[in-house]
């Protein structure tokens, strides 16, 4: 196993909105499906079904790989009908946000609906992620210690 | 990507472990069919074939498949995870549409008896072909089976890889939803 992610690969754009589907809850995915208006109908090649994967980290963040511990993964495959396959996997161990994520990743390789898909669905869920975690790291920065500014109290 | 990608068992966990357990009635009975269903595996895999595949092949064991049975790869691939193995004597399983030449599959060492392949044929119909007389553990006295479209020598064929016990090769004979086993401790004569 390789840790690369390479950014320059063919399959980048899909990793971007499956990466967007999986941080997404099921009720966030599934209101912005509802002003797609029609989808086709799906059938379930596998799951979805709930498994562990083993989290890694790295000591020091670039260190040895260490195990950090299980989490749970669920994951889904679906086809649109007569259309492509779509994939997903998700923390956690809810089914329909896996279910919903993997519609949503076969419906965007038909490149019909993915520039439809893209303006309400991926981008809205993306800027929601990004404000999410911009509010996380806002509120860790105000509890931030400045070693700096209490050394110079000293003095 | 191929979009002749088809579903597994109707019910993974259940469909699995019944399948399972028919392949241990088989085996521990050899001569008697079972009968397998909950799942549509693509062509030319019959039901029995590719329930029995999806059962007990993982990423741990390495399948080797016929390439007359190329097509079913993917399918394979997707819902059992097992890796493909180019040379049959690094299979652990090994799918074949008719009997292979077992030589050419790894029959276990006499330290390591469970490292041998098991051999997944599927036949036209496990009913109207020439009768075998089977004897051994799990048989009373004799038991019967008539499997078409086994070679003629097949009980030539059969003697040598019983002579390796205990090393050899087993057997599961599939045709359509019906599935019956030849392990390596069963005796075979002409009926």
């Amino acid at each position: 196993m390789t840790d690369k992610s390479p950014t320059d690969a063919p399959n980048a754009a899909r990793k971007r909105w499956m990466a967007v589907l999986a941080r997404a809850g099921a009720n966030a995915i599934a209101a912005r499906l509802e002003g797609i208006g029609e989808i086709p109908a799906f059938v379930r090649l596998r799951g979805p079904e709930i498994g562990l994967a083993m989290a890694r980290g790295r000591t020091g963040g670039g260190g040895a790989p260490f195990n950090l511990g299980e989490v749970a993964v669920t994951r889904c495959t679906v086809r649109a009908e007569g259309g492509p396959i779509g994939h997903a996997y998700v923390t956690g161990r809810d089914a329909r946000h896996a279910e919903l994520a993997a519609q949503v990743d076969a419906l965007m390789q038909d490149a019909s609906r993915a520039a439809e898909l893209e303006r309400s669905v991926i981008a809205p869920l993306e800027a929601a992620e990004t404000v999410r975690r911009a509010t996380i790291a806002a509120k860790a920065e105000a509890t931030k210690v400045r070693f700096f500014a209490m050394r110079n109290m000293r003095t | 990507m191929n979009d002749t990608l088809t579903a597994g068992f109707d019910d993974p966990v259940a469909g699995a472990q019944r399948c399972f357990r028919a392949v241990l009635d088989a085996m521990a009975r050899p001569g008697r069919i079972e009968t397998i269903g909950g799942v549509a595996p693509p062509e030319p895999l019959g039901i029995a074939a590719g329930a029995v595949l999806l059962t007990l092949t993982d990423h741990e064991t390495p399948l080797w498949l016929d390439p007359a049975a190329a097509a079913a790869r993917q399918w394979l691939a997707f819902h059992s995870g097992a890796p493909t193995a180019a040379d049959p004597a690094t299979a652990t399983f090994a799918l074949a549409l008719g009997l292979p030449d077992l030589t050419r599959f790894a029959a276990g060492t006499h330290e390591g008896p469970e490292t041998s392949a098991t051999v997944v044929v599927q036949l036209p119909s496990l009913t109207g072909g020439t009768a075998l007389r089977l004897r051994g553990p799990g048989i009373e006295t004799t038991a019967l089976l008539a499997p078409a479209g086994l070679p003629a020598d097949f009980p030539a064929i059969w003697q040598r890889n019983r002579g390796l016990f205990p090393a050899g090769i087993d057997l599961i004979l599939c045709a359509g939803a019906d599935l019956a086993a030849l392990p390596r401790t069963v005796g075979i004569e002409e009926a």
